[in-house]
């Protein structure tokens, strides 16, 4: 049956569009050791890091796609100005992306599209985000007078339009991660659907404890050492803790769902912390790496977005990737159980479970999902098995970056095929498949 | 960790005041840059004989002026004594005395260069004796230089001529910027067979400056300990010799690493050497990306001072692995491989330490003294074929390794070479680009120093 798939999967694409390889700075905790770094800084850094491994100094590269989620509006052009500050041919073009927390792998997506359909023969994917050196932005009160300020004619118009300026207006707004039409944030959002799923506080902890102690272990066999560079003096992601455990992640109190009627379950140890980082994927057809004799580690076969309406609807905000996923399933002519190696993005624990236990439910998937019965468990020994952000951390858009280069490693070294999950702000949400070569 | 000494004594008030006060006056050396002319001033070629005869003419064919006898006031820019053919100690007088007035005369940054043959192919006592006998001359010379000029010796082995490419090849790194920090040095040379190394004559028999810019065009060049130090600057001079070259450190080091590799147009490779498959894991990278493994520099070294009586396991052990346990392991792996040449280099690197020993490194001196021995062993076992291995022993050298010792005692380590000052990186990256070229195709199993003929270890 794999073969059979295998041949549809790929019969599809015009070319093939393949991971060569993969860059990352260790992940920081905000305030941490790139609490100076900008986001600039941290995509060269990351770019850097990848011309190296593969000597693509001066290199024109067919595109360079990232973005941030947490932008400086000065930072408009901030992946073209990263290229500009990094080893590659000042020739290469470079577009900026946004979309939440999926960023990173829609960028992915985009470049692998247009390999595949021949536009460029190699690309350069990836994301970076800082919640160190955010943006912050002035109150609307202090922004309008800014802007009427700069259009008045006169002192006598200069002066009235201070007058109306309040004391509130000069706190600055610091960002948020909350939704603009609910006004909850995302943690309150997932606490809900936590709730509603019912999954349980021990559960949470308990895949925590399994990220945390499968990133130690991949440290541990040298996984990362040709998908990562340190970076000021960070040699590996801050947020690890290769001695937790369950028992202690038990001791955290919950930080969300505490207005709700149910128990609250969700701590900082089975949420993701604010995290600096950037990471970046090398991208190209088979032509291109082979002509430059350079490693192909996974195709990148298909993807698909969704998003929910989480606002009036009944859906959860960072429930769209279990709506894409059996879209993306039936078009491939796959099951789960034509996968070896899941990655589910670990915003909170409770998204991952939830996302287990809706893909597991006959009659949600019936009725939300339009399925004809559940779309099927995952093997949990598949899942997230060189850890995923709840040990790794999470700085927004450089998480689709990681996990496609590392996903791509692991079936370059065990083969099979993998299924990617990434949730994101606003109610959405994309998924996507990688092979093995052989 | 510059050394603030020779740029202050090297400014006229200073320079006075040292004098007066009979303090050391190191001279800023003659550096290679691309282009230098190997000799601006003529060159003596002393010594009789057809051997001579013969130098003379190749030499006359670089464009460069040659003098058979020191003409009175004439400046020289080195002097080469030629004495393959003494017989006996007395063959040495009238050569020697002629090298005695051209030092006179030499230029700052000159060069005297010996050629002589090699006491152990001899079994005639008196013979030998002349040969062992050069050997001693050479080094006092060099003792005696001043202005940054340096005395070193090229002994020929078996039949090896004067105007072999191996010999040329030495020569002309001995004339050059490159050596500027080796003195007192003899460097044997073994001809090769034309075919072996087919690019030995183009290499060496240059017309003009007509010696190949980029000597290493082509080659891959794996450089461990590259992240910084000796290994970034060596990985710059084989990358600027046209070398690709793979860069290779701990994964810890690998933000400067990329750095380096950058700079240097190569690739990073983050790799801790002492891991039981390094060598087949820098195999599979060359093997992917470029094909073949050219030259391998064996130069990521660590120490773990301590009196022996102090020493603990953990200092011992991890410097013997690191040192020279990495090095013979790899090696092993790269002669496995069809990856690795059959012209391929390895270069490794010693220590003066491990030569004389040192206080407080017994560690550090087995290690490097056993990087000697691996390399005699390994070279015996090359003989006859194309392939080299050679170690090269810097003395003190301006680092972060040595910036680690106590500044009085690096202020004293630094005037005690004949330089009177510690080398640079590139000095040390400068022999191993030769050892690395096809001019030094003949230079197999040498531990070349570059010291500055440095007191320890002599
Ligand atoms: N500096 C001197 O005066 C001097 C004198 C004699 C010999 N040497 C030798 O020259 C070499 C370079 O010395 P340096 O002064 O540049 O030292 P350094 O300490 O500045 O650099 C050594 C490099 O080797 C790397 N390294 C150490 N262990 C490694 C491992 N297990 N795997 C991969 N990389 C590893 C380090 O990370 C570092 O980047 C050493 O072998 C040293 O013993 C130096």
């Amino acid at each position: 049956m794999a073969d059979q798939a295998h041949a549809q999967t790929t019969a599809r694409s015009p070319r093939t569009a393949v991971v060569i390889g993969g860059n990352r700075i260790p992940f920081a905790r905000s305030g941490g050791a790139y609490a100076y770094s900008s986001n600039q800084d941290m995509l060269i850094a990351a770019l850097d890091g990848l011309v190296a491994r593969f000597g693509l100094q001066g290199e024109r590269i067919g595109e360079v796609a990232a973005g941030a989620v947490l932008k400086h509006s000065r930072d408009f052009n901030l992946t073209r100005e990263a290229v500009l500050g990094s080893a590659l041919s000042p020739e290469t073009p470079a577009y900026d992306l946004q979309q939440a927390c999926a960023t990173g792998l829609e960028t992915v997506v985009g470049l692998s599209n247009k390999i595949k359909l021949g536009q460029i023969d190699s690309g350069i994917a990836g994301g970076v985000d800082s919640a160190s050196d955010a943006p912050i932005a002035v109150s609307e009160g202090l922004r309008r007078v800014l802007l009427d300020l700069s259009r008045a004619k006169t002192t006598q118009q200069k002066i009235r339009i201070l007058g109306t300026l309040r004391p509130k207006d000069l706190s600055p707004n610091a960002p948020g991660t909350g939704e603009p039409r609910t006004g909850l944030s995302m943690g309150e959002h997932q606490a809900i659907t936590t709730a509603a799923w019912q999954i349980t506080r021990e559960a949470q902890d308990e895949l925590a404890y399994r990220s945390h102690h499968n990133l130690a272990a991949a440290y541990e066999r040298g996984f990362f050492t040709d998908l990562m560079t340190p970076y000021r003096g960070l040699v590996k992601d801050a947020n690890l803790r290769p001695d937790t455990s369950v028992e202690k992640l038990a001791t955290l109190k919950p930080v969300f769902g505490k207005e709700l009627e149910t128990p609250a379950t969700m701590t900082a140890g089975n949420s993701t912390p604010l995290t600096d980082g950037a990471a970046v994927v090398l991208l190209g057809s088979e032509e291109y790496a082979t002509a430059h004799n350079l490693p192909m580690l996974a195709n990148i076969v298909d993807a698909e977005a969704a998003a929910v309406d989480f606002v009036n609807g009944e859906e959860g905000l960072l429930m769209a990737p279990v709506h894409a996923m059996p879209r993306l399933l039936a078009r491939n002519g796959l099951t789960f159980d034509d996968f070896d190696f899941f990655e589910i993005h670990e915003a909170f624990a409770g998204t991952v479970l939830g996302s287990l236990a809706a893909w597991e439910d006959e009659d949600y998937c019936k009725r939300v999902l339009g399925l004809d019965g559940a779309l099927g468990s995952i093997d949990r020994s598949k899942l997230n098995v060189n850890g995923s952000s709840l040990a790794v951390g999470h700085p927004f858009a450089a998480t689709g970056g990681r996990i496609v280069a590392s996903l791509a490693k692991t079936l370059s070294e065990q083969g099979g095929r993998g299924l990617i999950s990434v949730c994101a702000a606003g109610g959405q949400g994309v998924v996507a498949i990688l092979e093995a070569r052989n | 960790m510059t050394d603030r000494y020779v740029d202050l004594v090297n400014t006229p008030l200073a320079a006075r005041l040292a004098k007066a006060l009979g303090l050391p006056r190191p001279s800023v050396l003659r550096r290679y840059t691309p282009g230098e002319a190997l000799a601006t001033k003529p060159v003596l070629v002393a010594g009789s004989g057809a051997g001579a005869d013969a130098l003379a003419e190749v030499i006359l064919g670089w464009d460069v002026e040659v003098r058979r006898h020191v003409l009175p006031g004439e400046k020289l820019s080195a002097a080469v004594v030629v004495l393959d053919a003494a017989d006996s100690p007395a063959d040495l007088s009238a050569p020697l005395l002629e090298l005695g007035q051209a030092v006179k005369l030499l230029v700052p940054g000159g060069r005297v260069v010996g050629i002589s043959r090699a006491a152990e192919d001899t079994s005639d006592p008196a013979r030998a004796a002349a040969r062992q006998g050069i050997d001693g001359a050479l080094r006092s010379v060099a003792h005696e230089l001043r202005g940054g000029a340096t005395a070193n010796g090229i002994v020929l082995r078996g039949q090896t001529t004067t105007t072999d490419p191996s010999t040329i090849g030495a020569l002309r790194f001995f004339l050059s910027g490159k050596s500027a920090y080796v003195d007192g040095q003899l460097i044997e040379v073994q001809a090769v067979p034309e075919d072996s190394v087919s690019d030995v004559a183009a290499a060496t028999a240059a017309e003009g400056e007509g010696v190949p810019d980029r000597p290493l065009d082509g080659r891959t060049a794996v450089v461990t300990g590259a992240a910084r130090g000796i290994g970034a600057k060596i990985a710059e001079i084989l990358a600027r010799d046209g070398a690709h070259v793979i860069a290779v450190d701990v994964p810890a080091a690998g933000e400067q690493l990329a750095q380096v590799a950058n700079r240097v147009g190569g690739t990073a490779l983050q790799l801790d050497i002492t891991a039981p498959d390094a060598g087949t894991r820098i195999l599979e990278h060359v093997g992917q990306r470029h094909g073949t493994l050219d030259i391998v520099v064996h130069n990521a070294g660590i120490t773990r001072d301590k009196l022996l009586a102090n020493m603990d396991a953990a200092r011992w052990d991890s410097v013997i692995a690191v040192n020279i346990s990495s090095q013979l392991v790899m090696n092993e792996q790269l002669l496995a491989s069809p990856v690795f040449s059959p012209t391929g280099r390895i270069i490794s690197l010693a220590s003066t330490s491990g030569i004389a020993g040192n206080r407080g490194q017994s560690n550090y001196a087995a290690s490097k003294a056993g990087v000697m021995g691996m390399v005699r062993a390994q070279a015996a076992a090359f003989h006859g074929g194309a392939r080299t291995i050679n170690a090269v022993a810097p003395g003190f050298i301006e680092t972060d390794m040595t910036a680690k010792i106590p500044p009085l005692t690096r202020q004293v380590a630094r005037r005690l070479s004949s330089l009177q000052q510690g080398g640079l990186p590139v000095d040390v990256a400068e022999t191993i680009a030769f050892l690395a070229s096809d001019a030094a195709a003949g230079v197999n199993g040498q531990v070349v120093r570059v010291c500055g003929q440095n007191l320890v270890g002599a």
